[in-house]
């Protein structure tokens, strides 16, 4: 294999293996500006991946399968949306509640898949003119739908959190829900938004998994790509584009990792890492937080609650 | 529009009931076109409840709003903005982590459109042009949090103009004030008055409302009891209305009381605090070399405008923060960056500023705060063990001795009263029998039973031969109180003065950095 | 004038919390779990009274199933009981699943590799337990102290070690622990006999796992109500602020509810090992078998209150044991018991709302 291919077969797999963190990433990012922490992501993701395979496995039709994993992504968050935002409960019991479920409810409608193989997976198309690029265009531009939703999403919901009205309403949000509410923006209704939007990118990542990295199901396809999101946001400090830069370097680090075999061929050792890299990453990022006690959404995990309202 | 109205508000039989507390009983309040008018009460009278109805935070129970004649329905303060009417906090209405521009961007979309896109040139030109014409001294990009409190002031200001606001409502807007910030923020009121705009006033002191308002309506336990005109009323007249009879009575015999001989040569020192620098949460000096000393038997006060470094001096004494530079000596032991728990061994108590958050556990029993100092030390422990029976004996007495009202010790202490509240913590504290008795704004919410009832018990520590250093922002308090005052200006002890030669107007310019002795400034400069 | 009557709802705080919250919250929860489930399974396709009685012949239905539910309910008693040391406190441990691996793996290296040739069977025991309990506390150790020194968000900090956990099991169990009597397979050999804990006669119940889980709910219902430690624990459970303003050392209480807590699970590992596996296997989820994390259900179950495990724990035995059934059956997977667990726990936390708020419904003109 020449230099080329091998660099552009690396950051191929960097890209298998970011795109689906990095959808979740993005997700949480926004559900976490609002204010609320969803711990269900790996849930949602495990079941936007079973049920973007079942979809997919019985229509034929891919992009049936990711257009459920959305809806289905969605539904759960609203769960967990209800919950945190209108209920006022506890979100860290709350998502680990859903991310139990979705797991439970994942592996039991899909066990009569299991080991199935999907023939219609989701398959690359080349951009015209930037798949020409040496190593870039082949590594970068010669990839599925989803891929491609996630490097716009990147962009469009940085947009979206920094330089609009409704960003600016989901940062007020999250930094002082009193405060926004005061000023008319509808709390509650901005969490919904954004945890919904968390819960059905999480799902769009479930269904990469199932639909493009591994066209099949096994109960526990989604490895921990949950949890290690939620570590994510914190090294990206809240920001889509660093969500991105996050993603890709913590991607390219496991990758080159194992590429090289800095810790020869033990693949128990390799698993590890990213648990591993994700303590460390929360390390960097608590003492980042000492240091500039500013970048973490401010009512993050803490209930709206108005001294009285009305439904 | 307005101008074919004289009434801007008509608030009519306002009725607000918390749980069982009639917070708004029956109250009419009317605010005239160009007119300011004072809300004059104390704390916890109803002032700020009835003005949280009129911007919509909270829905009256019974009653009714007219705004320019037009009868209206309040749900929530954009209602209320959009009627021309905006409040300024205690508290500003901020969001501490955007910048000033987007704070005022996050309401902007009411009249003006502003699209989706944040563009702000247009806000932006509106709001230059805005500061240099009343002289505002806001950096827009700044973030909040970057901001003095009355430079946040200030941005509540600006959103009132820059919503053309014709109904302003200030909710004790000197308390975080110098004198020469209030100077400019009267001379900003009457400038609104002259445009024809409608001011509120919310205030507890007198004097101010005198100065600065047309009307003045006096608001006692929920109730109108009185609305007059400023040029007709007198300090003493107001007084009477908003205490009642009794209560100033009381007040005189109080204010008549001896002082102790204030002879120290023959006392010891308890807590000496030499050359002491701390820094606040941001990491920015709050308290820049402070010394002093307090002695056995003396009430020393530390006033000052609140957010001069007050808290974080009271935090570095009961070692709950870290002390930069400088020493701490307790009964001559050096205590700098100790923990509170060696500190308090050393008999030291501590009222604290921020009762609920620091002072009581609500969640547990009344028994379980009273015992939060003494858990771990005989007769309520043995060894490793809790002697509940003793706790809750103890407790019992306490509950007597200071007349804490609760149908029993096991209640949880976030079900009682404000006053009760504070009436645990400083039962708790006192019961130490403490060498040094640290006092931060001990009356500060209080109702008038509760507040006497806590001055007496400092009186009485001081009696026993205590040392209290209490920290308070209400003059008269400290007038009354304290054997010498300290006054606190931007981290640094201007003048310590004793009661003999303290009046109110010294202390009031010192406050504000004047040192009137040396007849100089010491700092003009303000924000 | 138009009068429009409409009805006006409003969401008021309670100012009491009635007490038959405490009862009503995890039956109702249960309740639901049990009706989510129930739709899970006639989405599947099986008659969900025929599954409930199924589940109930299988946990309920004669002295060994019951024996089975009891043995099921020892490591669920030891790590909930840690649990709500360290939930009392506010701090979230996640991580009671990894903690139990550590034990195994502690329990099954002590017994054949240290202790090789001894016949001391009360030695093998004790130090099994022992050894699992100091390093199970010791893992849990690490997410504490950065919790207490660094901020460092603990409930994901020990999620992550679960994994980890589980990684070194499998690296052991594959590389230097494999067996030599194993025919090549992913196990270790199996611990000596003499490692092996007495059971009651003519059941699965390993003894001295039993006593210690019994006493580890009396140990901590008498932290709780009894000690110093209990109530430096609830005030800084409640409000931390006022914990260090009281002088309550936070790395303290942080440090020693985590070290029981992994320490607890860290026995039941052992136990795991001693009482019913005698070996690692492979597949490290099938020795923790999710007991840490249904360990967190059985606390909140339990209202955070040590009388409340035993009941909580007996119920969420019964289902896993039944699932466990299900599995041969009906074809179902093992992680049908965590939609149970997920339903059960999003019910508990969203009727806590109704226990702070009621609502208000009037008529309004």
């Amino acid at each position: 294999m020449s230099i080329e291919a091998t660099i552009v077969s690396i950051l191929r797999s960097i890209i298998y293996i970011s795109t689906p963190i990095l959808l979740a990433t993005l997700g949480e990012i926004y559900a976490e500006r609002s204010g609320v922490l969803n711990l269900g992501i790996e849930g949602i993701m495990s079941m936007g991946a079973v049920c973007a395979f079942i979809i997919t496995f019985t229509t034929g039709n891919p992009l049936l399968g990711v257009l459920i994993s959305l809806i289905v992504g969605a539904i759960l968050a609203f769960i967990h949306a209800f919950v945190s935002a209108s209920l006022n409960a506890n979100q860290v019991v709350s998502g680990l509640a859903l991310a139990m479920f979705g797991l439970g409810l994942s592996s039991t409608i899909g066990q009569r898949y299991v080991g199935e193989v999907l023939r219609n997976y989701l398959k690359p198309v080349p951009v015209p003119v930037l798949s020409q690029i040496p190593i870039i265009g082949p590594a970068f531009f010669v990839q599925d739908i989803i891929v491609y939703m996630s490097y716009v999403l990147v962009v469009v919901l940085w947009f979206i959190l920094f330089k609009t009205r409704w960003g600016l309403y989901i940062r007020a949000v999250g930094e002082n829900p009193y405060t926004a509410d005061a000023m008319g923006v509808n709390v509650i209704f901005v969490r919904y938004v954004c945890v919904i939007l968390g819960g059905a990118l999480a799902g769009l990542g479930g269904a990469y998994i199932t639909l493009a990295y591994m066209p099949t199901w096994i109960e526990g396809i989604t490895m921990g790509k949950g949890w290690i999101a939620i570590a994510l946001v914190i090294l990206a400090m809240w920001d889509p584009l660093k969500g991105f830069l996050a993603t890709y370097f913590f991607c390219g680090v496991m990758v080159v990792a194992i590429r090289v075999q800095v810790f020869g061929a033990n693949p128990y050792i390799i698993n590890s890492i990213p648990y591993i890299a994700t303590i460390i990453v929360m390390i960097l990022g608590a003492s980042e937080t000492l240091r500039r006690r500013i970048g973490a959404p401010a009512a993050l995990c803490k209930p709206f609650i108005r001294e009285e309202r009305a439904l | 529009m307005c101008e074919n109205y004289e009434v801007a508000v008509l608030m009519k039989n306002i009725t607000k009931r918390f749980h069982n507390i009639v917070a708004n009983d029956r109250i009419t309040f009317d605010v005239k076109v160009g007119e300011i008018h004072a809300l004059l009460g104390e704390n916890g009278a109803g002032k700020t409840t009835l003005m949280n109805i009129l911007f919509g935070h909270y829905r009256p129970d019974e009653g009714e709003i007219y705004v320019y004649g037009r009868k209206v329905k309040i749900s929530c303060p954009r209602d209320a903005i959009k009627l021309g009417i905006m409040m300024i906090h205690q508290h500003p209405l901020l969001v501490e982590n955007l910048s000033v521009l987007e704070n005022i961007a996050l309401l902007y979309g009411i009249h003006d459109s502003l699209g989706l896109l944040l563009s702000p040139r247009k806000l932006r030109d509106k709001l230059t042009d805005m500061i240099e014409k009343y002289n505002l001294k806001i950096d827009l990009d700044a973030k909040v949090w970057q901001l003095s409190a009355s430079q946040k002031q200030q941005v509540e200001l600006l959103k009132a103009l820059v919503y053309d606001s014709k109904i302003l409502i200030l909710d004790e807007p000197t308390s975080i004030l110098t004198p020469i910030e209030k100077e400019w923020l009267f001379s900003f009121i009457r400038k609104m008055k002259r445009d024809g705009k409608s001011v509120i006033f919310i205030t507890h002191k007198l004097e101010e409302a005198i100065s600065i308002s047309d009307r003045i309506t006096v608001l006692r336990r929920g109730r109108v009891v009185g609305t007059l005109n400023s040029s007709e009323t007198s300090v003493q007249e107001l007084a009477r209305l908003m205490i009642g009879e009794e209560g100033l009575r009381n007040e005189r015999i109080v204010s008549i009381q001896k002082r102790a001989d204030g002879d120290l040569d023959n006392k010891r020192i308890v807590l000496e605090v030499s050359d002491l620098s701390v820094l606040d949460d941001r990491g920015s000096p709050a308290v820049r070399g402070v010394s002093f000393e307090v002695y056995e038997g003396e009430i020393f006060g530390i006033i000052g405008v609140s957010g001069n470094g007050q808290t974080e001096l009271v935090e570095a004494i009961t070692g709950l923060r870290k002390v930069q530079k400088g020493r701490i000596r307790i009964d001559s032991q050096d205590v700098t960056n100790r923990g509170p728990r060696y500190i308090q061994s050393l008999g030291v108590a501590h009222i604290p500023e921020h009762r609920i958050k620091h002072g009581i556990v609500s969640e547990l029993s009344v028994a379980e705060n009273l015992v939060l100092k003494v858990y771990r030390k005989p007769p309520f422990c043995k060894g490793p063990y809790l002697n509940s029976k003793e706790i809750s004996r103890w407790a019992r007495e306490l509950i007597s001795e200071f007349s804490i009202v609760t149908p029993n010790e096991k209640i949880p202490v976030g079900q009682l009263s404000g006053g009760n509240i504070q009436r645990v913590i400083v039962a708790r504290e006192v019961s130490m029998k403490p060498k040094l008795l640290i006092a931060a704004y001990p009356t500060h919410g209080l109702d008038i039973a509760a507040t006497r009832f806590v001055r007496e018990i400092l009186k009485s520590e001081k009696d026993r031969g205590c040392a209290v250093l209490l920290v308070s922002n209400d003059i008269d308090e400290v007038l009354e109180l304290c054997d010498r005052i300290a006054v606190m200006y931007e981290g640094r002890i201007l003048k310590i003065i004793s009661a003999e030669e303290a009046t109110k107007e010294k202390i009031g310019l010192l406050m504000s950095g004047v040192d009137t002795i040396e007849g100089a400034q010491i700092d003009q400069h303000y924000h | 004038m138009k009068v429009l009557r409409s009805i006006n709802i409003t969401i008021r705080r309670r100012e009491h919390v009635p007490r038959i919250f405490e009862l009503l919250i995890p039956v109702c929860s249960a309740v639901v779990g049990l009706v989510v489930c129930a739709l899970i399974f006639l989405l599947q396709g099986i008659d969900p009274i025929y599954a409930y009685s199924e589940i109930y012949r299988y946990s309920l239905g004669g002295p060994i199933q019951v024996s089975n539910v009891i043995r099921v309910m020892i490591p669920l008693i030891l790590c909930a009981t840690g649990l709500i040391l360290v939930f009392r406190a506010g701090v979230w441990n996640i991580g009671a699943e990894g903690q139990i691996l550590i034990g195994a793996i502690v329990a099954t290296g002590v017994a054949l590799f240290v202790l090789q040739g001894n016949t001391n069977s009360a030695l093998f025991i004790f130090s099994m337990i022992t050894l699992g309990f100091i390093f199970g506390g010791l893992w849990a150790l690490i997410p504490a102290i950065l919790k207490a020194k660094l901020d460092v968000n603990e409930i994901i900090t020990t999620l992550m070690m679960n994994y980890i956990a589980a990684y070194i099991l499998q690296y052991l169990v594959y590389g230097p622990w494999k067996g030599k009597k194993t025919f090549g397979f992913p196990i270790t050999d199996e611990i000596p006999p003499q490692a092996h804990f007495p059971l009651i006669p003519g059941t699965l119940i390993h003894i001295p796992t039993l006593i210690l889980a019994i006493c580890s709910i009396v140990f901590v219902f008498f932290v709780m109500t009894q000690t110093t430690l209990g109530y430096e624990i609830k005030v800084f459970g409640s409000n931390p602020d006022a914990a260090k303003y009281a002088g309550i050392s936070k790395t303290k209480v942080i440090l020693i509810t985590m070290f029981i807590s992994g320490g607890l699970a860290g026995v039941a590992g052992a136990g795991e090992i001693g009482g019913v596996h005698h070996r690692l296997i492979y597949n490290p989820w099938s020795i923790s078998a999710n007991y840490g994390f249904t360990a967190i259900i059985v606390a909140f179950l339990a209202r955070l209150n040590p009388i409340g495990i035993i009941p909580a724990a007996f119920l969420m035995a019964i289902l896993i044991v039944g699932t466990r059934a299900l599995q041969i059956t009906f074809n179902l997977p093992v992680g049908v018991i965590n939609v149970f667990n997920g339903s059960i726990l999003i019910t508990m936390v969203s009727m806590e709302f109704f226990r702070h708020y009621r609502i208000v419904i009037r008529r309004s003109e």
